[in-house]
C-alpha cells in the first residue's frame, strides 16, 4: 500500500442514508448515497426499524455503484472504513456487520471510525488541492445531531465544546413543518415558506441564551423550548380564530434556530481564539444558515468552510476520508470485536 | 457461522447466542471459522445466508454479513429459508449428507427404532422464538428422495395460542395431531445444516429461496395525528 494515499472504502449507515465512498489519500473519487427518506416521511421523521431494513437493501447495490464510479475493484483497495457510531443501534449494526464481512472476504484491513469526526474530516476532501486548516471550530447540525467542537487534530485532539441537550436542530425544523402543516423533511419546507416571511415579526426564544443558563451550558443548544413556543403562538392565533401567517412564522423561528447555532458558534471562536468555522451535517443546505454564518462570520473575521453539500449530509467518502488519514498516519486497524456504539464519543476518531 | 464441505462434512462451527452481539462478534466468528477449517475465502465455492424468519436485528446483521463476505470473496451468496435447516437436521438430512448415504423412509419404518435416530418419514412442525410473545413456524412432513425436507407451508406468525388453528389452516387437523415439535426456547438455527443443505440443494439442482429477509412482521410505527396541544 501507498503510506500516503491510500486507496480506502468508506460505508456509512448511521441514520436514514446508506453512503458509500471511495478516496485516494485526500481525493475524493466516487460518492454515492442511497436514500431512504421517502419510506420516513409518512412518519414525520426517520423510523429506526425502517431506516435498517433499507440500509441492507441498499447496500450491495451502493457499494457495486461507488467502485464503478471510482473505476476500482475491490482488490485495489488499500482499507475498509466504516461508521461505528455515534447513531441509530440497529442501523449501525447493518453497517459494522457487512464492513467486518467485506474486509474479511476481501482480505482487506478495516477501520472503524466515528460518524462526528468524519463530519469534520470531509473538509480534507477539497477539489482545489488546499489542505485542511486546524485547528478549527466545527459546527455540526442535521436531524440526528448538534454538536460544537473544537478540532485540534482530526485524529488525536476533537474536543466536544457543547451539543444539543433535547432535539437535534434538523427535528425542531420537521416538528415546526408539522404544526404548520408542511410534509418531511421540515428543512426545505421551512425554507421555501420562510422566502416570502419577516424573520423578525414573532421574537421566539433563543435556547439556552440567558446568563443563568450560559454558566452551564456555555455552548450546549436547545430546540425543544422553541418547538413549543412556536406551537402555542400558532395555537393562539388559531384560538383567536385569526388566520396563522407561516410565512412570518416559518422565517421567524428559522431565524432564531440560525441565531442560536451561529451565536455560539462564533462565541466559540472568539473564546477559544480559533479564526476558522466548518460547517457540517444536512442542515447546512438551509440557505439562511449558509447565509447568516457567510454574512457573521465576515464581519468578525473568521473564515468560513463549508464543503459541498454531498460531504456535508451523512456520506461515505468522509468515513473513507477519515479511514485514509488514519492508514496513512500508520494507525493499526481496528480489531474485529468492535461495535456498534450508538453514543460512542466524539474524542475516539477511531473506536476500538 | 460454519464452514463445510460436501464431503469433507462440517470443517468448523461456531454459535453465538447472544442476540444482542451480533454485529459485535460477527467479525470474530468469520476469522474463527476459516482459521479452524483451514479455508481461505476464495476456496468457497459459495456462502449460504439464512433468509429468517427471525427477530429483526440480528437477521439483519447476519444477511448483511452474508451478502457483503459473498461479495468480498467473488463467490455466490446464496439464499436458504433457515427453518428447512433446522428440518435438514431434525429429520436426520444433515447426518445423512455428511454420511453421504441416500435417506431410505422404507427402511427406516421397519428397521427396529432407536431412539435418537430421527424418522425422515415423520412429520415436522418447526416453531422457533419470533420474541414478543409470538413464534414463528414452519410444517414439513419429512424428507424426500434428495434427503432434503419437503416443506408444505410458507413460514409464518402465530400466538402460541392460536398456533394449532393456523397450522391445521394449511396443513390439516391430522398434521397438528402428528406432528413432532421443536421447542420454540431452544431451536437454533445450525449454521453446518445451512451450509449443508446448501450442498445438498446445489447438487440436486434445485431452486434456492428467494433473496429477502423474512421478517414476517411490519416495523412497529404509526402514522402520526395532528400535532399535540401544548396550551
Ligand atoms: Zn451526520
Amino acid at each position: 500500500m501507498s503510506a500516503t494515499e491510500p486507496l480506502v472504502l468508506g460505508i456509512e449507515t448511521s441514520c436514514d442514508e446508506t453512503g458509500i465512498g471511495i478516496v485516494r489519500g485526500r481525493t475524493l473519487l466516487a460518492n454515492v448515497i442511497a436514500s431512504s427518506m421517502d419510506e420516513h416521511a409518512r412518519y414525520g421523521g426517520v423510523v429506526p426499524e425502517i431506516a435498517a431494513r433499507a440500509h441492507l437493501e441498499a447496500l450491495q447495490p451502493t457499494l457495486e455503484a461507488a467502485l464503478a464510479e471510482a473505476g476500482v475493484t475491490l482488490g485495489d483497495l488499500d482499507a475498509i472504513a466504516v461508521t461505528s457510531g455515534p447513531g441509530l443501534a440497529g442501523a449501525l449494526m447493518v453497517g459494522v456487520g457487512a464492513a467486518k464481512a467485506l474486509a474479511l472476504g476481501a482480505g482487506k484491513p478495516l477501520y472503524a471510525v466515528n460518524h462526528l469526526v468524519g463530519h469534520v474530516g470531509a473538509d480534507v476532501l477539497r477539489d482545489d488541492g488546499s489542505e485542511i486548516e486546524l485547528p478549527t471550530i466545527a459546527l455540526l447540525v442535521s436531524g440526528g445531531h448538534t454538536s460544537l467542537l473544537h478540532v485540534r487534530d482530526l485524529l488525536d485532539d476533537v474536543e466536544l465544546l457543547g451539543e444539543t441537550i433535547d432535539d437535534a436542530a434538523g427535528e425542531a425544523f420537521d416538528k415546526v413543518a408539522r404544526l404548520l402543516g408542511l410534509p418531511y423533511p421540515g428543512g426545505p419546507q421551512i425554507d421555501r415558506v420562510a422566502a416570502d416571511g419577516d424573520p423578525k415579526a414573532i421574537r421566539f426564544p433563543r435556547g439556552l441564551t440567558l446568563p443563568k443558563d450560559l454558566a452551564q451550558h456555555r455552548y450546549d443548544f436547545s430546540f425543544s423550548g422553541l418547538k413549543t413556543a412556536v406551537a402555542r403562538h400558532v395555537e393562539k392565533l388559531q384560538n383567536a380564530g385569526s388566520d396563522v401567517p407561516t410565512a412570518d412564522v416559518a422565517a421567524s423561528f428559522r431565524e432564531a434556530v440560525v441565531d442560536v447555532l451561529l451565536t455560539k458558534a462564533l462565541a466559540a471562536c472568539a473564546e477559544l481564539g480559533v479564526p476558522r468555522l466548518l460547517l457540517g451535517g444536512g442542515v447546512v443546505a438551509n440557505a439562511r444558515v449558509r447565509q447568516v454564518a457567510a454574512e457573521r462570520c465576515a464581519a468578525a473575521g473568521i473564515e468560513l468552510r463549508i464543503p459541498p453539500l454531498a460531504l456535508c449530509t451523512d456520506n461515505g467518502a468522509m468515513i473513507a476520508a477519515l479511514g485514509a488519514e488514519l492508514a496513512s498516519r500508520g494507525r493499526a486497524p481496528s480489531p474485529l470485536g468492535f461495535g456498534a456504539d450508538s453514543t460512542l464519543p466524539v474524542t475516539s476518531a477511531q473506536a476500538s | 457461522m460454519a464452514v463445510v464441505d460436501r464431503d469433507g462434512g462440517v470443517l468448523a462451527e461456531v454459535t453465538e447466542l447472544d442476540t444482542r452481539r451480533h454485529a459485535e462478534v460477527i467479525g470474530e466468528s468469520i476469522a474463527f471459522c476459516l482459521d479452524a477449517a483451514g479455508v481461505a475465502p476464495d476456496e468457497l465455492s459459495a456462502v449460504v445466508a439464512g433468509m429468517g424468519p427471525g427477530p429483526f436485528t440480528g437477521l439483519r446483521v447476519g444477511i448483511a454479513a452474508a451478502r457483503a463476505f459473498a461479495f468480498g470473496a467473488g463467490k455466490p451468496c446464496l439464499p436458504l429459508i433457515s427453518h428447512d435447516a433446522i428440518a435438514f437436521e431434525r429429520l436426520g438430512g444433515l447426518a445423512l449428507a455428511i454420511s453421504g448415504e441416500a435417506p431410505d423412509p422404507a427402511a427406516t419404518e421397519t428397521a427396529a427404532p432407536e431412539p435418537a435416530a430421527p424418522d425422515p418419514a415423520a412429520p415436522l412442525l418447526v416453531i422457533t422464538d419470533a420474541r414478543r410473545r409470538e413464534l414463528y413456524w414452519s410444517a414439513f412432513s419429512g424428507l424426500d428422495d434428495a434427503g432434503l425436507p419437503v416443506r408444505l407451508a410458507a413460514p409464518e406468525l402465530a400466538r402460541p395460542a392460536e398456533l394449532d388453528e393456523a397450522v391445521a389452516g394449511s396443513c390439516g387437523s391430522a398434521f397438528v395431531a402428528e406432528a413432532t415439535r421443536t421447542d420454540p426456547t431452544s431451536t437454533p438455527v445450525s449454521a453446518a445444516a445451512l451450509g449443508m443443505l446448501g450442498e445438498v440443494l446445489f447438487a440436486a439442482g434445485r431452486p434456492f429461496a428467494r433473496d429477502e429477509p423474512l421478517y414476517l412482521r411490519s416495523p412497529d410505527v404509526t402514522v402520526p395525528g395532528a400535532p399535540k396541544r401544548v396550551s
